[in-house]
């Protein structure tokens, strides 16, 4: 078996080069792979280019990428929360291509379900939609978008069992799924391993096809905006 | 007097149908689910994976791994169930959200949306809002009538990038609401103490 490894930095032994395209889950700072990117940090690969829907903040996440000057272009629909990223777009030094939301998730989900191209309203009629292939279905025009095909995908989610099966907590799932069918190697980190048989075989949410590497580790889980409301006093 | 931003959140309500399942931008349009009139039950969605979102959790009750889509720790529902983004905007892009209620910069007399970047200032990115107005059924956009300079949002045609190209139904202002029909905007409505003709003197899209 063994896609069980003890440290991110060792999942990530021999997956890494400069140049490469990474597609990483998480939505702001929610289920990111924090652990999986901090040891791209200390690997020092360079030149990436990373889908991903943020670029998480300048401390934390896949701002750490950033600060090291390690991603040459991001693909994402959000990017607000990083005054870093703001800098270096601005200086040239960092391209971003700009990608709503829901075609950023489906052109990884298209990638991993072997569809290099698929047909979507979104977008039409603006800046999105300059040089891609118009078709019309029904009286209805439509946008070519491509599938995403990445060398490596880096995912985070709550449980796995030995064999990679996984099951994720609440809204830290978002693009953790299609980003990790997306990739050629995809590497989780987990809050849990559990015993294989120990995951209710009709609650997994991703089967371990998808999962070539584990790994097991403690999570900061920061907070990006926390919002409280105040008890009824009476 | 004109609508202020929690009577603009309450009228927008008015516009939700019992069953919906709706989904709420960033802002006024948060602040509708405040107002969901009696009787009628709609189901949120937060397009970063949840169905039947629920309120801001009491302190200490906060979740790192229950976030709505403006980045707010947020809590569940008995109804709640969660998937990820990509079925998420199938479901947006499928068009199964009934509603979306949103802000917007400009709003132009064919139903035109401008409401993601502003040429020579910071570009943050689109998140949702693209595949949101290309897909869910109705498009209602909340905001005031005119801009911090006194100009008018409501447009012949958007001078901002667009979001989506007739995509708007119907606009609720300050002033009051009007609809995107053949051949340009229709008053609706007007606010409390507001006329027509203070709506027209504020409108610069051609008023059918």
């Amino acid at each position: 078996m063994g896609k069980i490894y003890k440290s991110a930095s060792e999942a990530l032994d021999g997956l890494l080069f400069d140049g490469m395209l990474i597609a990483a889950g998480g939505f702001g700072l929610c289920g990111i792979p924090e652990l999986l990117i901090k040891a791209i940090q200390d690997a020092g690969t360079k030149d990436l280019v990373v889908a991903s829907n943020n670029a998480g903040v300048d401390e934390f996440g896949l701002g750490l990428l950033l600060q090291t000057k390690q991603v040459k272009k991001m693909m994402s629909s959000y990017v607000g929360e990083n005054d870093l990223f703001m800098q270096q777009y601005l200086s040239g030094e960092l391209e971003i291509e700009f990608n709503p939301q829901g075609t950023l998730a489906e052109r990884m989900r298209a990638g991993g379900c072997g569809i290099p191209g698929f047909y979507t309203k979104t977008g039409v009629g603006t800046v999105i939609a300059d040089g891609k292939e118009h078709k019309d279905f029904n009286g209805q025009t439509y946008i070519m978008e491509e599938g995403i095909f990445a060398d490596l995908s880096i995912v985070k989610a709550w449980k796995a069992d030995e064999t990679g099966n996984l099951v994720f907590r609440k809204t830290a799932r978002n693009f953790n799924p299609p980003a990790a069918m997306c990739g050629t190697v995809c590497v989780v980190e987990v809050e849990e391993i559990v015993p294989t048989g120990s995951l209710d075989p009709d609650s997994i949410h991703l089967p371990g096809i998808y999962v070539h590497r584990l790994i097991q580790g403690d999570h900061e889980k920061r907070i990006e905006q926390r919002t409280v409301r105040q008890k009824e006093t009476s | 007097m004109a609508w202020d931003r929690n009577q603009m959140a309450a009228r927008a309500a008015q516009e939700l149908q019992d069953g919906w399942y709706v989904n709420l931008g960033i802002g006024i349009p948060t602040l509708v689910s405040n107002y969901i009139p009696e009787g009628i039950t709609v189901t949120l969605q937060s397009e970063n994976g949840m169905l039947g979102m629920g309120p801001f959790p009491f302190e200490g009750e906060e979740d790192a791994d229950l976030i709505n889509a403006g980045k707010q720790t947020i809590t569940e529902l008995p109804q709640t169930a969660y998937f990820d983004s990509a079925q998420s905007f199938g479901m947006i892009r499928g068009g199964k959200i009934a509603m979306a209620i949103l802000g917007a910069m400009e709003v132009a007399e064919n139903g035109d949306l401008a409401n993601w970047m502003i040429p020579g200032k910071l570009i943050k990115g689109m998140g949702g809002a693209m595949d949101l107005v290309a897909g869910v059924g109705r498009v209602v956009v909340v905001m005031d009538h005119t801009n911090k300079k006194g100009e008018t949002k409501l447009l012949k045609s958007c001078t901002l990038p667009l979001t989506g190209q007739g995509v708007v139904d119907r606009i609720i202002t300050n002033l009051g609401v009007l609809d995107v029909v053949e051949g340009g905007l229709k008053i609706v409505e007007t606010a409390e103490g507001v006329t027509e003709q203070e709506i027209r003197d504020a409108t610069e899209a051609t008023l059918v």
